[in-house]
């Protein structure tokens, strides 16, 4: 399988702090990744540097085999590669379809006019919120606000879609809903990568997982795998918990 | 050679005047656009006590000094805090906090043009010289420099040493964690905004020795001090002091090699070039 | 590009009728009047192009006194040699690439960065206009034209109405979607793949040529042009303030807060010419404690309240 997104010895320093330490990882289509790891272990910092917010200190990152660690943050993204935030971040002066539309016209596929509304009202359908586009952000949900945010990442038709946390914070009944929309997207052929903690969910939706810990690749491989490894079991439960 | 030293010496002045200016804006996190109005006001008042009561302005620092600390105190707690308190953002901080200070700088001009200067010009002459000391420069000069590195350096030791200095420097460098270890930032930022102000009056009134000022010259003192800040890196003392000595010898080259209309051109390029090549400040580093 | 709908149409044809009307002026005013117009047909262009540009990006731009007197100086000098009816366009062109050269300097940096350096524009351009006049041993420039107040009147009011058009094309085009979600989040704009000092550098360019513009027309009404004329810098403050006294929200904002201040400028610099400064000062503090959206937000605020009950409170 060829990868469409891969990493190579990817390093990020602030100052003296390394936080990421040659990461090394691919991504196939249609493939469900995992990202996970304790706090502090680097892994929105992944996601920000494949994102572009900031650049690499090292390394490279490509898309279908062309680089992108160069790119900035909006042609990273028009190339195909859209995220959510950590945390979640709409624009507070537009309604509800107009956030949707803005991923529609500006992302990767960039559509305009009533081709922009078709999509953005189409993606509000698909994370469940159909009919809703009128709804100012400020009369939203918190679970409806991420999933406005995630349909925003989808209406740009991006061939990789970045979630950061999209699952925290969310209560049992709304984290069901979340883990099946998510499936949703799996199935019909997303390729996605995951920074999660929730383990129910890392376990029923990643194909495959890298695990990290102090900012280098500890394990990779399937979640039953992974889950099970020793040097993982110790990231998380022993000395590492900062 | 007569050109460095005087650059110098021009450059000990705006030292002051940019620490003050630093010290709002790197560490109260306020551009405060009405700086030289400060600056001109403490000019004034030196001016004024020289010439009704021949005091020297030496002495009178230590009558502007603390006035213009409780002045911008007050405008600090009155005008400035209720924007920190409501702005939803830092942009919107940073929009409310130009605009409000670009007013307070154009009621203050109007202020001194009603009250001091319906004849505009008239107090702008101040510039004979206070102590005979050497060569061929005007002690009005030597000794505003001298002051001006008296200050200076006790502001530096103050900052690297005191309490209160380390509390200042904190809360410039991280407010959020500052206020974790249990530093009250609306306290200390409202002081590092009376003290900048009090230090940019006293620089004002060592500055009034030797140039000549009217009511709305503030504004070409607040650009300069500006340059000084962004050249040497926000927050930073070492940096803010070389910055201002560059711009002093620059200011002096061009005045004497091409043509004293063209200082504040000079330090417009100069501000260019550290906005195209280094942003960060001089001694900064890059944050990306 | 979508289709108008019929309250587009209703909108188009009020405003064209309000310039029609406005166009009568110099036929029915005297000579006083119609001077008070141009200042305000003026001062309606400026503001509303720099609505444009620092509504949805929260930059706030002091250049417009540059521009205006580089356009002013482009007549000044171009009478000379060219037909008047070409230097507009010279003059568009220029403020244009100045604009975006400022933009590739400071738009990407803090809004601080781009206020300062906007400032000291006008003054820097002046100084080295000044300092090579001395040069060349002249001090001031004659603009000779047989140009008549209504004349300027006429162009500013057809400026106005380009201004107008320009920046409704704006808000219905993507560039004007991408600047309101700039203005929201710019993180989230260059995450949406939106190249945000692109799109900030295009707007710019529109105050930059339009103010260039303007000073272009007014150049014959002072007859005899000196940098200190040209490039005051009262003219790019009191844009400002004129903008956000009637807000930026709305493409007819601006107009609504250079009316009333045009009269109140009028009035304080005819009986206390030497409280200007203070009165603009005043109405900075004004803008920012009283009045933080400027009279839009006031007319918003209140048909909200009249409405209370119905669908949108």
């Amino acid at each position: 399988m060829s990868a469409l997104l891969s990493l190579r010895g990817v390093s990020k320093r602030f100052g003296g702090l390394i936080a990421v330490n040659r990461m090394d990882f691919d991504v196939g289509e249609h493939e469900v990744l995992g990202l996970i790891g304790p706090n502090g272990s680097g892994k929105s910092t992944t996601l920000n540097l494949i994102s572009g917010a900031f650049p690499v200190s090292a390394g490279s990152i490509s898309l279908r085999g062309q680089a992108i660690s160069h790119l900035a943050a909006q042609e990273i993204n028009r190339r195909g590669i859209a995220r959510t935030f950590q945390l979640v971040r709409l624009l507070p002066s537009m309604t509800v379809l107009e956030n949707v539309k803005a991923g529609a016209v500006f992302g990767h596929r960039r559509r305009w006019g009533n081709e922009a509304n078709v999509i953005a009202e189409a993606m509000l359908e698909k994370v469940g919120l159909a009919g809703r586009g009128h709804m100012t952000i400020g009369q939203l949900t918190y679970i409806d606000s991420k999933r406005v945010e995630l349909a925003r990442a989808l209406a740009g038709e991006p061939r990789v879609i970045l979630l950061d946390e999209w699952l925290a914070g969310l209560n049992p009944t709304e984290l069901e809903e979340g883990i099946r929309l998510i499936r949703s997207l799996r199935d019909d052929g997303c390729t996605i990568i995951l920074v999660e903690h929730v383990m129910d969910a890392i376990r029923s939706l990643c194909d495959r997982c890298v695990v990290m810990a102090a900012g280098t690749k500890i394990a990779e491989g399937t979640p039953a795998d992974v889950l099970s490894d020793t040097a993982v079991i110790r990231a998380y439960l022993g000395d590492d918990d900062a | 050679m007569d050109v460095v030293v005087t650059g110098l010496l021009l450059g000990g002045t705006y030292a002051l005047i940019a620490m003050g200016l630093n010290l709002q804006y790197g560490m109260a996190r306020i551009m405060n656009l009405a700086n030289g109005e400060m600056l001109v006001a403490g000019a004034f008042v030196a001016f004024w006590f020289w010439t009704g009561g021949q005091i020297s302005p030496l002495l009178t620092v230590f009558l502007v000094a603390p006035v213009a600390f409780l002045l911008n105190w007050l405008i600090y707690v009155i005008f400035l805090r209720p924007l920190a308190k409501r702005a939803k953002s830092r942009g919107q901080l940073e929009v409310d906090a130009i605009l409000t200070t670009f007013g307070l700088s154009f009621v203050a001009v109007g202020l001194m043009l009603a009250f001091f200067g319906g004849e505009y010009f008239s107090y702008s002459y101040l510039s004979t010289p206070v102590y005979i000391f050497g060569d061929t420069y005007g002690a009005n000069r030597v000794t505003a420099f001298l002051a001006a590195v008296l200050i200076c350096g006790a502001l530096w030791l103050w900052l690297a040493r005191s309490r209160a200095g380390m509390t200042i420097r904190a809360i410039s460098v991280a407010p959020e964690s500052a206020r974790l270890v249990g530093i009250d930032v609306r306290r200390t930022a409202a002081l590092a905004f009376a003290l900048g102000g009090a230090v940019t009056a006293t620089g004002g009134s060592l500055i009034s020795t030797f140039l000549t000022l009217d009511a709305s010259t503030g504004v070409i003192f607040t650009l300069k001090a500006l340059v000084i800040v962004i050249m040497g890196g926000v927050g930073d003392v070492r940096g803010t002091i070389v910055a201002a000595l560059l711009l002093g010898l620059l200011e002096t080259f061009v005045a004497r090699l091409i043509d004293p209309g063209l200082t504040l051109a000079a330090a417009y390029l100069l501000f260019v070039v550290i906005l195209l090549f280094r942003p960060q400040g001089l001694f900064g580093r890059p944050t990306a | 590009m979508t289709k108008l709908s019929s309250r587009d149409w209703g909108n188009l044809s009020l405003a064209g009728l309000a310039i029609i009307v406005a166009a009568c002026l110099p036929w029915s005013a005297g000579a006083y009047n119609l001077t008070i117009g141009v200042t305000i047909a003026m001062y309606t262009v400026l503001a509303t192009s720099w609505a444009l540009f620092s509504g949805p990006t929260h930059y706030i731009s002091l250049a417009t006194a540059a521009f205006f007197g580089v356009g002013a100086y482009v007549t000044g000098i171009g009478i000379q040699h060219l037909p008047y009816w070409s230097l507009l366009p010279i003059a568009g062109i220029i403020g244009a690439v100045m604009a975006a050269l400022v933009g590739l300097a400071t738009l990407r940096l803090s809004g601080v960065y781009f206020v300062i350096f906007t400032l000291g524009l006008a003054e820097f351009v002046r100084q080295i206009i000044t300092w090579s006049q001395n040069i060349s041993g002249t001090k001031g420039i004659y603009v000779l034209t047989s140009i008549n107040e209504a004349d300027i009147y006429w162009q500013l009011l057809g400026l106005a109405a380009l201004v107008w058009l320009i920046g409704w094309l704006i808000g219905r085009s993507r560039l004007g979607f991408a600047l309101r979600i700039i203005g929201d989040d710019e993180a989230v704009a260059k995450h949406s793949g939106i190249d945000t000092a692109r799109a900030k550098i295009l707007l710019f360019m529109v105050p930059g040529a339009v103010a260039a513009i303007t000073g272009a027309i007014l150049a014959p009404r002072y007859v005899y042009l000196e940098p200190s004329l040209a490039f005051t810098p009262m003219l790019s403050f009191q844009v400002v303030i004129m903008a956000l006294l009637g807000g930026t929200g709305r493409l007819w904002g601006p107009l609504v807060g250079v009316i009333p201040f045009t009269f109140l400028w009028e009035t304080i610099s005819a009986s206390f010419p030497n409280q200007t400064t203070l009165l603009l000062g005043l109405c900075f503090l004004v803008i920012v404690y009283l009045l933080p959206k400027g009279f839009v937000g006031l007319i918003d605020a209140l048909r909200n309240r009249l409405n209370k009950g119905e669908a949108w409170a």
